[in-house]
Formats: C-alpha cells, sequence, structure tokens
C-alpha cells in the first residue's frame, strides 16, 4: 500500500482506519485520499461515523489501528495542539467560541503567533496582528462589533466568528463540521458565500446534510454507511449508485 | 480603539494607588507596631491569595494544597535563620554545639546534608523560588498532561498538603516537628526581632506583594492572561486553536506556587517562625476562601479578601472565639451560593455604579473590562 | 530486625497486624460507601462527610447513655437501635443539606466543595458546643469485650470481628440497592443520561434528594459502626476524609468494587508498612504510593469504559 507516496503525493492519506469503543467499531477499516486544492463532502446516514473521523483526523479521538498521513506527519500520533500547527483547522458542530473574551480577543488567540507560554506572555498586539484580526472581522461581517462580548452574539454571528478563528490560522486542511446547520435561511446564503470565499487555496472536508450546499460545493462525495465507505465519486455518480439508494430510501 | 495595557487600564491603576497608599501610608501611621506585624502576618496569606487568582479565577484551577507551597518557602527561609541563630557560641550548652536545638534534643549530632546549603542566603533565596516551582512542575506535569483537573485535582492536592504535614510532623528531628521552627533571631547579623526591624520587614513585604502584583497584573493583561480564561470556558476549543493547554495550565500553577512560596517566605520572616500548622489540609482551604471572599478574578480583590477575613478573625477569635467557627463556615457558603464574584463582584455591581452615577465624567466600565466582572462562574471541570 | 522473632511468632504477628488492617479497611469501606454514591453517582464532593459520620457516631453515644439510665436490661441490644438512629439522623440532614444548599450547586463542583467545607466548619462547632471539645467514648455492652483465641499467639478482638461483620452486611445492602432494585436503576439512569431520565418519568430532583440522603445515612451507620472501635470528638471525622477521598479516586469513582478494592489494598498496605516503622511514616509512604499510582493512572484501579 504506497498510494500515499506515488509521484503526486496526497494532502490527506487515510488508511485502513479503525476505531472501536468498547468492541463497537463507529470507523472500520476506512480509507480515503484528499487532494491538494480539493473539497471533499462526507454524507451518510446518522451514526455513520461521520463526526468521528473528524475526531480521529483532528487527535480528539485516538484511532485504535490504522494512520492518517497529513503530507508526510502520521497525525494518529500527535497531540491536537500540534495537529492544528501542522496546517489542520476544525470547525465543531456546535458553534464553539469563548463566551467570555470579546470578539476581537477570539480571533487574536487564534492568530497563529506565540502559542507557547513564553510566546503567549510576549505576545504583542502590533499592527499587524490588528489588521489581520480587523481584515478577518470584515469577511466575517462582524467589523463593528470587535468589542463586544462574544456571548451576546446571534447564533448565526457565532458560527461566523468560528469560522473567522479557522480563517485567521490560515489552516491547508480545513474541516468543517454541518456549517450551515441551524441557520436562518437569511443566514445560511450569507453563510455559504462566506464559505465559498474561505475554501479558496485550500482543502477542505466537510459533513453536511443540506444537498443542494453539498452539490454547489463538492468535488467528490464520500458516503458512509455504518463506519464504511460505501460509495466515492462525484455527485452525480454518488447520487445514482443504487447501494445508497437503498440506504437512504430503502428502508 | 482597541488598547491593550501591558500592566494596568486606567481605574486598575486608580486601584493600585489606593492600595499602595492604605498599605504604606495609611496603615503604618495609624497601627502600632504589634497591629502592623499582624498585618504583615496577613500579607503573607495575600501572596498566596493572589496565586490562587491566576491559577483558580483565570485558569479554572482549584488547588488545596497551597498551604505546600507555601510551607515549602517558609521553611526554606526558615532553615536558613535557624542556622544562623545556631551558631555554635548561641548553642554552646547542647550536646552537639552548632546545629539548631530540636536537632540535639533529637540526638541528631550532625547537620544533615540537605541542611547544609541554607547557609548561604543566596542559595535560600533560590531555594525559596525554585523548590516549590519545581514540586508544582512535577504535580502540575503529571496531572495536566493527562488531563485531569477540577475536582480531581482538588482532591490530590489536599492529599498531598495532607502528606507533607504527616512527613514534617513525624520527622521532627529534621524538621522541629509540631513546634516548627521557632526562635528565629537574625538575618544575616541584622536582629528580626525588635520592633523598628519589624516595620521594615512590613515594607519589604510590601515591596514584594507589589512586585507580585505586577506580575500578575502582567500576566492577566498578557495573551496567556485571555487564554487562561479561554481555557477554563472551553478547554477543547483552545487545544483546536493549537495551544498546549497542559502547558500553560502548568504554568499557573508554577506561578501560584511561587507567590504562596514568597508568602510563606516573608511569614518566617516577619512572624519569627514557621510550624506544620500553616501546611496542612485546613489552612490551604482557608487560603482559598481569602480568595473567594475578595472574588476569584480580582487581583485586589484578592488583597482586600485576605485583609477582611483575617480581621474579622482575629476580632471575631479573641471576643468569640465560639462564633468565629460558625462566621467562617457560613462565609464560605455565602460567598459560593450568593456571592460567587467576592468583594470585587459586589464593588463592580453596586458600588460602582453608584459612583459612576456620582462622577459622570468617570469613565464607565464597560467595554472590555466588564467581561471579566459580568462572566459566569465556570469551574475547571474534570477533562474525562 | 527479625532476629528475635521465631517463625510462628512472625506469622502471628502478621496475621495480627493483618487483622489490624482489616478494622481499618472496615472504616475505610463503611466511609467509602457513602462517599462512593455521593461523589460516583452524582459527582458531588462533600467534604463535611465525616460530619455526618460523626453525627452518627453521637447519636450512637446518646442512645447508649439512654439505655444506660432508663433501659439497663436492654443495655446489650441498643446498638441496634442505635445504628438505626443513627442513619436516620444522618440521612434526615443529608436532606436538608442537599435541599438548601448541594442543589443549587449540581454545575459547579468545585464550588460545593467549598461550600461543604464551610458546613463541616459549622457542623464541628456546633458539635463542640453541644457536646463538649472532649472525646466521648462509647460503653460497649459486655459481650462485645474480650477477645477471640484462635490460636495460642493470635487473638482477635470481638468488637473488631463485629465492625466487619456490620461492613460486609452493609456493604451487600448497598450493592443490592444500587444494582438491583428498581430505585438503583433510577440513580444510575439520571447519573447516565439527566434529561433523558427526567423526560422517561423519573422525578430526577427526588432521585437526587434520596442520593445525597441515602449516602449521609451510610456515613451515619459508619459513625455508629466507629464508635465500638475508636472514641468519638468533634473533629475526628476530618481525621479520615482525605484518607476516604482517596480510597475513592483510587478505586474508580463510579465503582462499588473498585471501593473496596482500593479501601482493602490501602489499609492492608499501611497496616502492613505500620510493622516496619513509625505509624507516621507509613502513612506518608501509603498516601504517596496512592497519589503516585493515581498520577499515572488517573481513572483509577477500575474504570468504567465510556465512550465519550
Amino acid at each position: 500500500m504506497l498510494i500515499g507516496h506515488q509521484p503526486k503525493p496526497f494532502l490527506l492519506s487515510v488508511e485502513a482506519l479503525t476505531v472501536s469503543f468498547d468492541g463497537f467499531k463507529a470507523v472500520n477499516d476506512l480509507s480515503f485520499y484528499v487532494d491538494e486544492n480539493e473539497i471533499r463532502v462526507i454524507i451518510g446516514p446518522n451514526g455513520a461515523g461521520k463526526t468521528t473521523v473528524l475526531d480521529l483526523i483532528c487527535g480528539k479521538t485516538k484511532a485504535t489501528s490504522g494512520s492518517i498521513h497529513f503530507r508526510d506527519k502520521d497525525l494518529t500520533k500527535m497531540k491536537e495542539n500540534q495537529i492544528v500547527q501542522a496546517g489542520v483547522g476544525r470547525k465543531f458542530q456546535t458553534p464553539s467560541i469563548y463566551d467570555d473574551l470579546t470578539v476581537f480577543e477570539n480571533l487574536e488567540i487564534s492568530y497563529p503567533r506565540g502559542r507557547t507560554v513564553f510566546g503567549a506572555l510576549t505576545f504583542t498586539r502590533d499592527a499587524v496582528v490588528r489588521d489581520r484580526v480587523e481584515e478577518v472581522a470584515e469577511i466575517i461581517f462582524l467589523k463593528d462589533r470587535l468589542n463586544m462580548s462574544a456571548e451576546l452574539l446571534s447564533h448565526g454571528q457565532k458560527q461566523w466568528l468560528e469560522i473567522g478563528m479557522l480563517l485567521i490560522q490560515d489552516p491547508e486542511l480545513l474541516m468543517l463540521d454541518e456549517p450551515v446547520a441551524g441557520m436562518s435561511v437569511s443566514e445560511r446564503v450569507k453563510t455559504a458565500e462566506l464559505l465559498n470565499r474561505i475554501i479558496e487555496d485550500r482543502s477542505v472536508l466537510v459533513i453536511e446534510h443540506d444537498m443542494k450546499f453539498v452539490e454547489d460545493i463538492a468535488h467528490k462525495v464520500t458516503v458512509l454507511h455504518q463506519g464504511q465507505i460505501l460509495s466515492e465519486g462525484s455527485m452525480e455518480h454518488v447520487k445514482n449508485d443504487p447501494k445508497v439508494i437503498e440506504v437512504y430510501l430503502g428502508h | 480603539m482597541i488598547d491593550n495595557p501591558r500592566f494596568a487600564n486606567r481605574s486598575e491603576l486608580i486601584g493600585i494607588l489606593v492600595l499602595a497608599v492604605l498599605l504604606v501610608v495609611i496603615l503604618p501611621l495609624c497601627l502600632d507596631v504589634f497591629r502592623l506585624n499582624l498585618v504583615a502576618k496577613y500579607l503573607t496569606y495575600a501572596f498566596v491569595a493572589l496565586g490562587l487568582v491566576i491559577c483558580w479565577g483565570y485558569g479554572g484551577i482549584l488547588s488545596l494544597g497551597q498551604g505546600v507551597f507555601f510551607g515549602l518557602g517558609g521553611y526554606c527561609m526558615a532553615m536558613f535563620l535557624k542556622l544562623e541563630a545556631s551558631s555554635p557560641e548561641n548553642t554552646k550548652i547542647q550536646s552537639t554545639p552548632g546545629i539548631p536545638d530540636f536537632m540535639d534534643w533529637n540526638q541528631i549530632t550532625q547537620l544533615p546534608f540537605f541542611w547544609k546549603p541554607f547557609h548561604s542566603l543566596s542559595f535560600t533565596i533560590a531555594a525559596v523560588i525554585l523548590v516549590p516551582a519545581f514540586f508544582a512542575f512535577i504535580i502540575g506535569a503529571a496531572m495536566f498532561k493527562r488531563r485531569v483537573g477540577g475536582t480531581y485535582f482538588a482532591i490530590i492536592t489536599q492529599a498531598v498538603a495532607a502528606i507533607l504535614t504527616i512527613l514534617i510532623v513525624g520527622q521532627q528531628g529534621y524538621t522541629g516537628g509540631i513546634n516548627g521552627m521557632t526562635d528565629l533571631r537574625t538575618l544575616k547579623g541584622w536582629d528580626i526581632r525588635p520592633d523598628h526591624a519589624k516595620v521594615v520587614l512590613y515594607f519589604f513585604e510590601v515591596a514584594c506583594l507589589f512586585g507580585c502584583i505586577f506580575i500578575a497584573q502582567f500576566i492577566r493583561h498578557s495573551k496567556l492572561g485571555r487564554i487562561l480564561v479561554a481555557m477554563r470556558e472551553k478547554e477543547d476549543r483552545v487545544r483546536f486553536s493549537g495551544y498546549s493547554v497542559a502547558n500553560f495550565k502548568i504554568f499557573a500553577f508554577c506561578i501560584a506556587a511561587i507567590f504562596a512560596a514568597i508568602g510563606g517566605a516573608m511569614f518566617a520572616l516577619n512572624v519569627g517562625f514557621m510550624s506544620p500548622s500553616f501546611v496542612g489540609i485546613v489552612p490551604s482551604i482557608e487560603m482559598v476562601i481569602y480568595t473567594a471572599v475578595g472574588g476569584r478574578l480580582s487581583i485586589l480583590g484578592a488583597i482586600y479578601g485576605t485583609l477582611l477575613v483575617n480581621f474579622a478573625k482575629t476580632s471575631l477569635s479573641e471576643s468569640f472565639p465560639e462564633l468565629w467557627l460558625f462566621g467562617l463556615g457560613g462565609l464560605f457558603i455565602a460567598v459560593v451560593l450568593a456571592f460567587p464574584n467576592g468583594l470585587a463582584g459586589i464593588w463592580g455591581d453596586y458600588i460602582q455604579p453608584q459612583l459612576n452615577r456620582l462622577m459622570p465624567s468617570g469613565k464607565s466600565g464597560s467595554g472590555p473590562k466588564a467581561g471579566w466582572h459580568d462572566s459566569s462562574v465556570a469551574d475547571g471541570a474534570p477533562a474525562e | 530486625m527479625f532476629g528475635e522473632y521465631s517463625i510462628g511468632d512472625l506469622g502471628s504477628i502478621f496475621v495480627m497486624q493483618g487483622f489490624a488492617g482489616l478494622i481499618l479497611f472496615s472504616v475505610y469501606v463503611l466511609m467509602a460507601l457513602g462517599l462512593a454514591i455521593i461523589f460516583g453517582q452524582m459527582g458531588v464532593i462533600n467534604m463535611a462527610h465525616g460530619e455526618f459520620m460523626i453525627l452518627g457516631a453521637y447519636v450512637t453515644w446518646m442512645t447508649s447513655n439512654f439505655f444506660q439510665t432508663y433501659l439497663p436490661n436492654l443495655f446489650s441490644g441498643y446498638f441496634f437501635l442505635a445504628m438505626i438512629l443513627a442513619f436516620i439522623a444522618s440521612g434526615a440532614l443529608g436532606m436538608l443539606v442537599e435541599w438548601g444548599l448541594i442543589r443549587h450547586l449540581y454545575r459547579r463542583p468545585l464550588d460545593t466543595l467549598l461550600a461543604t467545607w464551610g458546613l463541616s466548619l459549622i457542623l464541628q462547632q456546633a458539635y463542640r458546643s453541644i457536646f463538649g471539645a472532649r472525646e466521648v467514648g462509647v460503653e460497649l455492652p459486655q459481650w462485645m469485650l474480650g477477645s477471640m483465641h484462635v490460636t495460642d499467639n493470635i487473638e482477635v478482638p470481638i468488637n473488631g470481628v463485629f465492625v466487619m461483620g456490620l461492613t460486609v452486611l452493609i456493604t451487600v445492602a448497598v450493592a443490592y440497592i444500587m444494582y438491583k432494585s428498581r430505585w438503583g436503576r433510577q440513580v444510575r439512569a439520571v447519573v447516565q443520561n439527566r434529561v433523558m431520565a427526567g423526560a422517561v418519568g423519573i422525578n430526577t430532583e427526588k432521585v437526587d434528594r434520596y442520593t445525597f440522603a441515602l449516602g449521609c445515612g451510610i456515613a451515619g451507620v459508619a459513625g455508629s459502626a466507629f464508635t465500638m472501635i475508636g472514641s468519638t470528638g468533634p473533629t475526628s471525622g476530618q481525621l479520615y476524609i482525605v484518607d476516604t477521598f482517596l480510597v475513592v479516586v483510587f478505586g474508580g469513582a463510579a465503582s462499588l468494587l473498585g471501593t473496596i478494592a482500593s479501601a482493602f489494598s490501602i489499609s492492608q498496605t499501611q497496616s502492613t508498612l505500620e510493622f516496619f516503622m513509625s505509624g507516621s511514616m507509613a502513612k506518608v509512604l501509603t498516601l504517596l504510593a496512592v497519589v503516585g499510582i493515581l498520577m499515572l493512572r488517573p481513572q483509577g484501579l477500575f474504570a468504567l469504559k465510556v465512550r465519550k
């Protein structure tokens, strides 16, 4: 199995990945590969193991066996913060921001500088940081709310703030877990626009149920079912795959 | 627009000035030497309370073993002073002159090896800071790297306090046992017992305290301070912003330990002895209440909380010893149930708005600062 | 150091020392059972647990005095009534405390710890004001005095055997309540998923209150048993609280079997070490070992594997 080391290497190679919780295999012998600048969408019924796959890649859950290579690094052997520093960013399903801090401080904390203890102690809020934070705040429609405590934001604004926190991190691989769930129609439109902007120039791994959204952005779709790949390919291919139809409409 | 002061914003600066006037001018002018020395004793606990603001208030790590670090710092200092007080001339009536009296009483004839370096003052000062920091690092690294926090951490630190107390009491030949190290006399030949020395030591202690306050302010206003707050709230998210949560917790715990140790060393100097009754579980948890009363998120509140609780303790236990434990117990419950942000919270919620109404020109406590006080008090829940 | 003893003597010493460890084990188990229910099931740190135990001890002491004065004929049986009264008294106080204090703090475990510490100070001072600062001892009925001769060298005190028997009985009862009764299932349901348990019709508030009361009641019984082997003072409870928390944590907080296993290993280690060195050093080494192991294995001896 040297697929990951062929002339044009993949950005992310997941090989024979398995995780078992007390015997229950949430992800079972899963392999897939993501190219540079590819936008991959993972779909599948509830309990298929989609979120678990993201948890495994970002180090939140430890794999039972198998490997996850990000460029030449084996992510299964790294800690969460090291994985982030290697260039993998993750957005969680529910907005995960710091309520006690202001919008500015939320973004500043995500700025990739001064991540060690002493780096954080000596970190200065210089013009570079300030400009970058303001630039990102502009993109996520929160420019006039920089001094606001983050807990006062609306649900949609919190989602945007978290996307902004990822953006300022500038990851090479961005993982998004249901980025438009729980949003109003107008927020959804704005978010889609936002996502289309931030997925430029990087690889993206998205979990999403909104098929319209998936069709719009996906280069390639992976269908998960019971921890295994049911089907993989273009949206057109997947939609017409009898196995997929069976799982989604069969019962 | 978004200013980021290195040490303090305007209202904090005023607060520090007010405290400085109180400690440097008002108290020394109003109190006799005996009472001033009492304040000096209380202020040694304020160092511990200050450390707890960083570690517990900001970091969400509740240590019930701060007495350990207070004790380590205090005992390091006391060992130096005790050796100086045990010169061969002072101890010529002993069967082995030149060693501390309690060793002589316990039939020890030679100074134990770990006592020897404490002949040197510079070694002692280094030890006061490094020994507790080292222990805190070991405990912190072991626990935080394994993502143990919250109540488990509290119980473990409490057990450490119990262990150290039993050890000190049990090994009386090396430590002075339950009585501790008493009869400390001179510092480099300078007598620390007379009134004028006590006044000098008081001012020295206040200077050190302000040093620690500035360090705490610096941490609080650095990005590290904001990361601590973020961590207390959403530990996982901080990890996924690329920070090693364990390292930041270890740092906060070590800082708290160092502050406590400086307090302990000041105690040995100002009060003139050190004993295991300041090491164990009961004093450790009492030190937590000082911070809680002052407001666990307030650096200056910790100092006022310490002074207030101790004044109450002294005056109540002088007149109604029975009432004191009821009062202290009630204080624990009241602070937790009704005033989770302590005096600082009461100040921010009730008194400051009144002041602002009286003086409309004054800057109101809006912006980022309000977030610090209004923040819901979150416990550092165990990660697993 | 063994030179002066024969092999037979040494054997007896180890048996006697082991027996002393068993009594310590009983005290640990009795205290830890209540704590394991409250901490393990509810996640509440009750620092006043020792004071609930001492309440049971004082109730036992009062009952014994009452019988001595008014019902001397029935004195030999007072203990059984005392145990029930101790359970009721501590349980009732527990219920009151849950209602007035604990239920406001379920989401703030560290604050619960501070508040219950405050409660323990108040209770200690209350005991001191009511019963005096001096330790009180309970008069044992005739049949509990003396010891049983197992061999020429080995004799075991009857009160110790009685306390151990009691421990076994209470442990079995707790295991039955927690794992076999309908109520125990409700408690575990609430622990695992509070919202869901509420949704299927379990009164979660009531379950919380009774669970806390049960834990405190068992502490009362522990105090009752404690009077058989030691005297009681206002601060006696505090002496055991840290040890007991270590027992519970070391065992793996949610596991009854773990609690018993850890109480056994800690008490046996300590009493065996006491033979080789001073009591304080034995305690230091035991606690150090426990803390050391907990640092390496924070989940304790018997941890539940949970999918997070």
